[in-house]
């Protein structure tokens, strides 16, 4: 508590219960987590742990049944929802396995997505397109359909469209999970290349060698963080 | 998001996929084209029906000399056995009863006509310039009958069709003499071809005026006299004035019958109610089958996209977006779908006509309004109605829905 102020992500109490059928699923069992600007986190556990739906709840995809979440010291649980769309799009960028890019739309298309719903004009679209598209090495696949590009292409237009509007927080729920080793690997590094600019990120995955690459790994089970170890050396940012 | 872009989205999810978008395009149109083709049908039968009916006149009274009775021995027809005549100036008498537009006095005889050696019978009406009017007759060459201010009549014939062809061939009748029993006359016009009404056609016609036909027929008495009401509402009005002022002029003997087109109007009502109940049953069966199309393929789409919608709102649109993004695509689909039918429709019209000329296959307005109207209203509800209930899920809710 003492220490939301300094906090980039702050939740309390948190809990989130799905009902399948007539079962029951706990998800989230008050969780309690304080995560700092510039943190590279690594969200593990076992399927069913409810590590996606963590990510989904600072992702503002989701909605806890109980508990708060201060993000930038706001409270972003008694928002309304189009004040949440407004942090969804310019505080918050989400990675998905399974990338979720516009199937009809071209790479530069897809990129350009979140500036086009944030109602930036066109001419510094393009702009900010044309630059991200450079960064990501993806100029010459710019007009090309996500099913005329390679699975990393694909991640690679998604963290592009992602990062467009320079989010505090990156989320990326198993990014690698599609991809093979080496594309992966290609991913991960890009991921932390945003990291080492001072984008937080958080990323879910199975994979312990990823997960042993971040700074901080959470280990989830069964709706409740278990294990919270911070790296020697790596505990804070900058 | 600004409304540029919101258009140019909605196109592009629009173009982007051609079977859903076809498939939509084609249920809108189809409906549309079959309210406005169906509709065309009916209200051609209508129009078709009503072209008919107003062949014999509309707003007819019509008064017969001699009184018919169905009532037995009256003890009046013993004393006068003879109708007393009923003349020219009887029927002049009939413009001032109020209501009455014009009339027409009628007498018909069989006479002999000859021009340039030919000789045939024909039937011979004589009667006024109204008679044109009241019948609806149509010329098609040169003038009818001439106003006959002194009643004394005039060398003037109007021929029918047929008997123009069979005395004068190809050659122009008009200013010639033909000659009509022991009189000559002028040609001073010829009536379509085609005419008919009353059981006869016009094409063996002669009409002359009615002094000059009183004069080689040696009677005074008219065959009939018709009178034109000003409109629907007042032939009851037109046919009790007729009977009393020509009573009147027959020193209160009630001598002549007036009948009225009452019974040919009261099956011409029914006809045309029943007619105008079918149109609109076929137009709405239309719209229903219609506006079902356009719902089936909307609801299936608009699910399909519930993915897409979950992701639009993970980039940070809200559901305001997201709503507008799926509204303006419904109204460019309904429209499109919507004109493309209307074309449609009124092509098949077209070409209905084309086949069956005498049939007037136009679709009317009210139907093509109400068919435009159902397709794009449904296609907007039921494009919008699942859009808007997709959008107020949580992002996650609807980005896993497949």
């Amino acid at each position: 508590m003492q220490d939301d102020a300094a906090s980039l992500i702050s939740l309390h109490g948190l809990e989130r219960t799905f009902y399948l059928g007539d079962s029951k699923v706990q998800a989230l069992r008050d969780v309690e987590l304080q995560i700092k600007p510039g943190e590279y986190i690594a969200v593990m556990g076992p399927s069913g742990s409810g590590k996606s739906t963590l990510l989904n709840m600072i992702g503002l995809l989701d909605r806890p049944d109980a508990g708060t979440y201060h993000l930038e010291g706001r409270d972003i649980t008694t928002l309304k929802p189009d004040e949440q769309a407004k942090v969804r799009s310019e505080r918050v960028g989400f990675i998905f396995q399974s990338f979720h890019l516009v199937p009809r739309l071209t790479a530069a298309a897809n990129i350009e997505l979140p500036l086009m719903l944030a109602g930036i004009p066109a001419a510094e679209r393009s702009r900010r397109v044309a630059q991200a598209l450079q960064e990501y090495g993806l100029t010459d696949r710019a007009h090309h359909q996500p099913n005329q590009l390679s699975g990393g292409q694909r991640q690679r237009v998604a963290i592009a469209r992602a990062t467009i509007l320079r989010p505090a927080v990156l989320l990326a729920d198993e990014p690698t999970g599609n991809l093979d080793r080496a594309t992966g690997e290609d991913v991960v590094r890009l991921l932390e290349t945003l990291n080492a600019q001072g984008m937080t990120l958080i990323v879910v995955t199975h994979d312990h060698a990823l997960g042993a690459r971040a700074k901080r790994q959470l280990r989830m089970e069964d709706g409740r963080i278990v294990s919270d170890v911070s790296t020697a050396g790596a505990d804070s940012a900058r | 998001m600004k409304p540029l872009d919101t258009l140019r989205f909605a196109a592009e999810s629009a173009t982007g996929h051609p079977l859903r978008t076809g498939l939509l395009v084609l249920a809108m149109s189809i409906g549309v084209a079959a309210v406005v083709i169906l509709t065309a049908l009916g209200d051609g039968a209508r129009r078709y029906v009503i072209e008919e009916f107003s062949a014999i006149g509309t707003n007819l009274v019509i008064v017969l000399p001699g009184r018919s009775e169905t009532g037995g021995l009256n003890p009046a027809n013993l004393i006068t056995s003879t109708p007393r005549d009923l003349t020219v100036d009887d029927a002049n008498s009939l413009l001032r009863v109020p209501g009455v537009k014009r009339i027409s006095p009628l007498i018909i005889g069989t006479t002999e006509v000859n021009a340039a050696g030919k000789l045939r019978e024909a039937m011979m009406i004589g009667t006024n310039e109204d008679f044109v009017h009241i019948r609806q007759m149509k010329l098609a060459l040169g003038r009818f009958l001439a106003k006959d201010n002194l009643g004394h009549g005039s060398a003037e014939i109007v021929l029918g069709a047929l008997i123009r062809e069979e005395l004068f061939g190809d050659e122009n009748p008009l200013g010639k003499t033909v000659r009509v029993g022991d009189r000559r006359l002028r040609v001073v016009g010829v009536l379509s071809q085609g005419g008919r009404g009353m059981g006869m056609t016009t094409d063996e016609l002669l009409i002359i005026p009615v002094a000059t036909a009183q004069a080689m027929l040696d009677s005074n008495t008219l065959f009939r006299i018709l009178v034109e009401a000003r409109s629907r509402e007042q032939i009851e009005e037109v046919k009790s004035g007729v009977l009393k002022q020509i009573t009147q002029r027959h020193d209160g003997e009630e001598d002549v019958t007036v009948i009225t087109q009452d019974a040919v109007l009261e099956t011409f009502d029914k006809i045309l109610n029943v007619l105008t109940l079918g149109v609109a049953g076929i137009a709405a069966i239309s719209l229903a089958v219609a506006g079902i199309l356009v719902m089936n393929v909307m609801l299936v789409s608009v699910t399909q996209r519930t993915a897409e919608i979950g992701l639009l709102k993970a980039l940070g649109a809200t559901a305001g977006t997201v709503r507008q993004l799926f509204m303006v695509e419904a109204v460019m689909l309904s429209v499109t779908g919507g004109v493309i039918g209307t074309m449609l429709g009124y092509s098949g019209a077209a070409v209905l006509r084309q086949i069956y000329p005498a049939f007037p296959a136009y679709p009317p307005m009210w139907a093509v309004l109400a068919g435009l109207g159902t397709a794009i209203v449904s296609g907007l509800v039921f494009g919008v109605m699942p859009a808007r209930r997709a959008a107020e899920l949580d992002p996650i809710t609807a980005l896993s829905k497949r």
